[in-house]
């Protein structure tokens, strides 16, 4: 008895270790079985990021004017009158930067008016991540207001410009095409 | 002996003027470098030492410190010209963070995978640590580092390759394969990108090519044989070898997989490269092979002509390095440098040199090749190729000026 167990304990072990080969190979199964399913409570309760066509963009909506009182109210020390930059950076600017001579002009600031692609990630960001002492306390009708306000400090929405989950991703920001994707590859060629 | 007196400058510009280990203030007949030395018995062999101790610690003579830009400590860079061979010790690693450093219990710890899988799961740091395991010893650099030798503002002399270069670090990480939970959670072939997302107050998040999940991307737990510091990212992390480190999101408490980027803040308006020609790039993740002298350096003086050691660390995020080769002349002739083992990829390279100094000025320069056939530029095509004022990803040749006194300056891309 003795020796057929030790002779499954040796059969055994080089089993277990193909099995783990095979999972390191192939990209479908077999599975260890480790880990518990995830609830859609659970999920949803940090699923907080938002694409750039609005998927993941909350109910609510903010004006151009409710913006501007939250923003003196939660932003301004910081990020300055108009959003033109104090101790955190300068947010507003659209003309300076307009011919995209960034990399040769070390004197141009990038704004979310001369620099940023999508609106929807400063939904995002602002969401997340500010105001930096009390990060992720904006409610959605907050952040969609303050979005509004700094987009139209930058000439990119009007005035009177509603944000909520269907205008939002429709708005096209001034530098939307000017990214292009990694051509490096290493080799002989600097680029 | 020079070799005592250049580390004697190295601890006493790391310590500043106020001297270290809470030194008494200079009695007669000594200076403040004479005062600040530990005291130890003037015959070791004589009394017996200090017992086994829980933890150990350096010697008090050796007060290696990370140092940062600005008093808002959101970085820091790892002391390079006091560390031989190729692995930082944890307490050294650089740090870079956008919102502090939390402090999480790891009996609390989750990691989330959801979004196009066919089973969203939850794991525990013990599930995390049940999978096949790996260790892999790579680097990490943070892709603005360098950008002081790059813009080089007010011709600076009097940096150290810690404020030139600090930005990278090399560690053995521990952890468990992202294919694996990948494969766990059923990752969908229509998934082409995913995000990671932090638990530090930034909740910080980046996008990531799925591919990379499936090469040799690592959810991280151990550092240098143990759990992670909370600065790297306890209890569990991203990590990307040969990637710009801030991908590799540190306090992991999320995955999500997707079929296009999320294009969040950090991968649009800070980690892109402003080109010549009015574009920028996006996602550029690879880091470029690159080398810096760490020995010797600013603030070292060499006490007389001789054989010196030229010495320094060479890396690439593209494979292995395969050759650095050192000047002394400011890049007219140039000789291989002898690489120690292990040479492993993505990862620093120790390189070594005997140099004999004559006396006079000498322009020292190292210049690293990858298995890619990619070599280091000179600054000047690495400008041309990017622009004066591009950000990141500054790996241009590094040079440093011997003069006649002995002192050694930072002389920038040498030219």
């Amino acid at each position: 008895m003795k020796a057929w167990g030790l002779r499954l304990v040796a059969c055994g072990l080089p089993l277990f270790l193909v099995v783990a080969v095979t999972a390191q190979t192939q990209r479908s199964q077999p599975r260890f079985g480790i880990g518990r399913p995830a609830t859609p409570d659970e999920i949803k309760a940090i699923d907080i990021d938002v694409m750039p066509d609005g998927r993941g963009l909350p109910p609510g909506r903010g004006t151009v004017q409710e913006g501007a009182s939250l923003y003196a109210q939660k932003c301004q020390s910081c990020h300055g009158v108009n959003g033109q930059g104090a101790s955190a950076e300068r947010l507003v600017d659209r003309e300076s930067g307009k011919n995209w001579d960034f990399a040769i002009n070390p004197k141009l600031v990038k704004t979310v008016g001369n620099y940023w692609p999508y609106a929807t990630t400063l939904f995002d960001y602002t969401s997340r991540a500010m105001p930096f002492m009390q990060p992720g306390t904006l409610a959605p009708n907050e952040t969609y207001a303050l979005v509004a306000y700094i987009l139209a400090l930058n000439k990119i929405v009007a005035e009177d410009a509603v944000m909520d989950p269907a205008t939002l991703p429709k708005v096209v920001m001034p530098s939307r095409d000017k990214f292009v994707i990694d051509n490096r590859k290493g080799g002989k060629v600097i680029k | 002996m020079e070799r005592a007196k250049t580390i004697t400058r190295r601890r006493v510009l790391a310590a500043g003027t106020a001297g270290i280990m809470g030194a008494a203030l200079p009695i007669a007949g000594q200076n403040a470098d004479q005062a600040a030395r530990p005291k130890v018995p003037a015959d070791p062999t004589k009394v017996q030492g200090p017992l086994a101790t829980d933890v150990g610690g350096r010697s008090p003579f050796e007060r290696p410190r990370r140092v940062s830009f600005s008093d808002r400590r959101t970085s820091s860079l790892s002391p390079l010209q006091d560390l031989d061979g190729i692995i930082t010790p944890s307490d050294l690693h650089f740090e870079r963070h956008h919102g502090g450093v939390p402090a999480i219990d790891p009996r609390q710890y989750t990691l989330l995978i959801h979004g196009l899988v066919d089973r969203p799961l939850v794991f525990t740091l013990e599930d995390l640590r049940r999978f096949p395991g790996r260790s892999i010893i790579r680097f990490m650099e943070c892709s603005g580092n360098g950008g002081r030798a790059y813009r080089r503002e007010g011709n600076q002399t009097d940096v150290t390759p810690q404020q030139i270069d600090g930005l990278t670090s090399t560690s053995e990480w521990t952890g468990v394969p992202l294919a694996t939970l990948f494969r766990e959670v059923g990752a969908s072939p229509k998934a082409k990108w995913f995000l990671a997302e932090g638990s530090d107050a930034a909740v910080m998040t980046r996008s990531i090519p799925i591919e990379k999940a499936f090469d040799d991307a690592l959810i991280a737990y151990g550092q240098n044989g143990e759990p992670l510091r909370p600065e790297q990212g306890y209890p569990a992390r991203l990590f990307l070898p040969g990637v710009e480190g801030n991908a590799s999101v540190k306090w992991l408490r999320r995955i999500e997989l997707a079929d296009q980027p999320f294009m969040t803040r950090e991968e649009t308006s800070k980690y892109t490269d402003p080109l010549p020609d009015g574009t920028a790039r996006i996602f550029s993740l690879d880091m470029d092979a690159k080398s810096l002298i760490t020995e010797p350096s600013f603030p070292d003086q060499l006490t007389g002509p001789g054989w010196w050691e030229i010495r320094g660390l060479a890396w690439t995020g593209r494979g292995r390095i395969t050759r650095v080769d050192i000047s002394a002349d400011g890049g007219r002739t140039w000789q291989p440098a002898t690489l120690d083992d292990p040479v492993l990829p993505k990862c620093h390279t120790r390189f070594r040199l005997p140099w004999q100094w004559k006396g006079g000025e000498a322009t020292l320069m190292s210049r690293a090749t990858d298995e890619t056939g990619y070599t280091q530029p000179t600054l000047d095509v690495l400008m041309a190729a990017r622009g004066p004022s591009t950000a990141y990803h500054f790996n241009h040749i590094r040079a440093w000026k011997v003069n006649p006194d002995g002192t050694v300056k930072f002389a920038g891309g040498g030219a």
